[in-house]
């Protein structure tokens, strides 16, 4: 059964991560790579990994639907339904892949994988969040600062509108001054 | 995960599901016609089993160059998460599949259905279709924040994911009497994740129906089930999050969350004939500035009392 499962999901993942380029519509190409990835969240549900799983499915759902609309937007006609492709400077493109998958495949099959030392635990959700806010706090903690430093400093360079637009040169108005009302009237 | 799911109980859970379904539908037709001034609550009743009728025999339409695949994995993905994320929802005490990520499991069914939407608007071809499924995905990620941390306070509180612990959390008291933020925030975020009533502008009538206005026939019965399957389940967990669950005296179990869910489901219903539609970029500044705040200050209340406990 699980076994089953496994090479179900295993060939899943590859053949829809093929169709992703195969496909002449940028819609039907990343919700095959969702689909791809959803693959792979299902090879760690089977591995008892069922946080980390659930959490792919959650984070690429969002991410391959907020995608949709931007590849959309940069590699399709405003209609959307002209056919477009998804490869680009084909042959060196295939060569690299294929290399790279070979590379891979190669270190799963030659790296000398560990034995399994003690049991499994309950609870592989507690055992996530015990090594994340345990041994490695310090990084998370710099990781954490630089996302949300990152992610300040992309929304200041991409507003074109600051608070002197909205509340004056000198801050001087109650009220925001906004071409579209954002709730605060 | 890993635990034994019986065939009869996930075909009992379906039925349920599609009971509450057809429960909501008939609701939302009967207040409805209240909303209205029309006062023949019986005949409003039964207008849900007429529309399947009409469904049913009427003509599928297809728009030219639309494209199909996409159309019906987004009309089917509906009923499927909708199914999915029942469960997880307890019947009495404990889910069908009580599994030790149950909150993050419904979370991640709720936002296949924004994918699902969009599918199904992109896929019909058609302006207004497509212009209700972008809608629905800024509505998402606008309110996926509040509900995640919504969902996340309850479960702090019970100090577990499992949907089984955090009803049996609250033997003592119900979530929603030390939570009264994360349940509101729950609820307004739920109907969002819903896309109903005040926030159901991804299919509403200023597009002439948006992402699903192009849907006919059985293409339209199977998204309306789906949809009133969606917000049964929506209002279900509300119940095992911050009601107690299956918890209340004489009544068995079942019964007592059935009750409850009904009440969920009668509040949500209301809100879709007695709210105007919200805009969501004028609610927009409310969100960020007024509601992720306050669920934050509330997750934090929460995390103190849950370390005082010890």
């Amino acid at each position: 059964m699980g076994d089953a499962a496994f090479w179900i999901l295993a060939v899943g993942a590859v053949v829809t991560g093929i169709g992703v380029f195969q496909m002449d519509s940028m819609a039907r190409a990343t919700f095959l790579l969702l689909a791809s990835f959803l693959c792979g969240a299902g090879e760690l549900l089977l591995l008892g990994l069922g946080y980390l799983g659930m959490v792919i499915v959650l984070m690429m759902t969002m991410e391959m639907v907020v995608m949709a609309v931007f590849m959309v937007m940069y590699m399709m006609n405003p209609a959307g339904l002209m056919p477009m492709t998804m490869v680009h400077n084909q042959r060196p493109a295939t060569v690299i892949a294929v290399v790279t998958f070979a590379g891979l495949v190669a270190g799963i099959l030659l790296t000398p994988w560990p034995e399994r030392k003690g049991a499994r635990p309950m609870d592989s959700t507690m055992q996530v969040g015990e090594a994340i806010m345990g041994p490695q706090m310090l990084l998370m903690i710099v990781i954490g600062v630089a996302i949300l430093a990152t992610m300040i400093a992309s929304v200041v360079l991409a507003t074109d509108r600051g608070r002197y637009d909205r509340y004056g040169d000198r801050l001087e108005r109650r009220r925001p001054d906004d071409p579209i009302p954002g709730g605060r009237r | 995960m890993g635990e034994d799911i019986g065939f009869w109980a996930v075909a009992g859970l379906l039925a349920a599901v599609g009971g509450l379904a057809v429960a909501a539908a008939m609701l939302d037709s009967v207040m409805g016609a209240a909303a209205m001034g029309h006062a023949r609550p019986v005949a409003a009743m039964l207008d849900p089993v007429r529309e399947t009728a009409r469904l049913l025999v009427q003509q599928r339409s297809v728009v030219p160059a639309s494209d199909s695949v996409l159309r019906l994995i987004g009309t089917g993905g509906i009923v499927l998460a909708a199914a999915l994320a029942a469960l997880v929802v307890p019947v009495g005490m404990r889910p069908v599949a009580d599994l030790d990520i149950g909150v993050v499991w419904f979370n991640a069914m709720e936002v296949l259905v924004w994918a699902a939407l969009w599918l199904i608007g992109w896929g019909s071809n058609a302006a207004f279709g497509l212009v209700g499924g972008y809608r629905i995905i800024a509505q998402g990620l606008a309110y996926e924040l509040p509900h995640m941390f919504a969902l996340i306070t309850a479960a702090l509180g019970a100090g577990s994911l499992r949907v089984g612990d955090v009803v049996a959390a609250q033997s003592g008291l119900w979530f929603v009497v030390w939570m009264p933020v994360a349940f509101a925030v729950y609820l307004l975020s739920a109907l969002a994740m819903a896309f109903w009533g005040p926030l159901g502008q991804p299919v509403d009538e200023d597009l002439a129906g948006g992402a699903v206005s192009e849907l006919a026939a059985v293409d339209r019965l199977v998204f309306l089930a789906g949809r009133y399957a969606l917000l049964a389940v929506t209002a279900a967990f509300a119940v095992p999050l911050f009601l107690g669950g299956g918890a209340g005296p004489w009544l068995p179990g079942w019964l007592w969350m059935l009750l409850k869910t009904l009440a969920v489901l009668g509040v949500l219903v209301w809100a879709r004939w007695r709210l105007p539609t919200m805009r969501m970029d004028r609610f927009m500044e409310a969100a960020w500035v007024v509601l992720i705040p306050a669920i934050l200050l509330q997750a934090l209340v929460v995390g103190i009392v849950v370390v005082a406990r010890g």
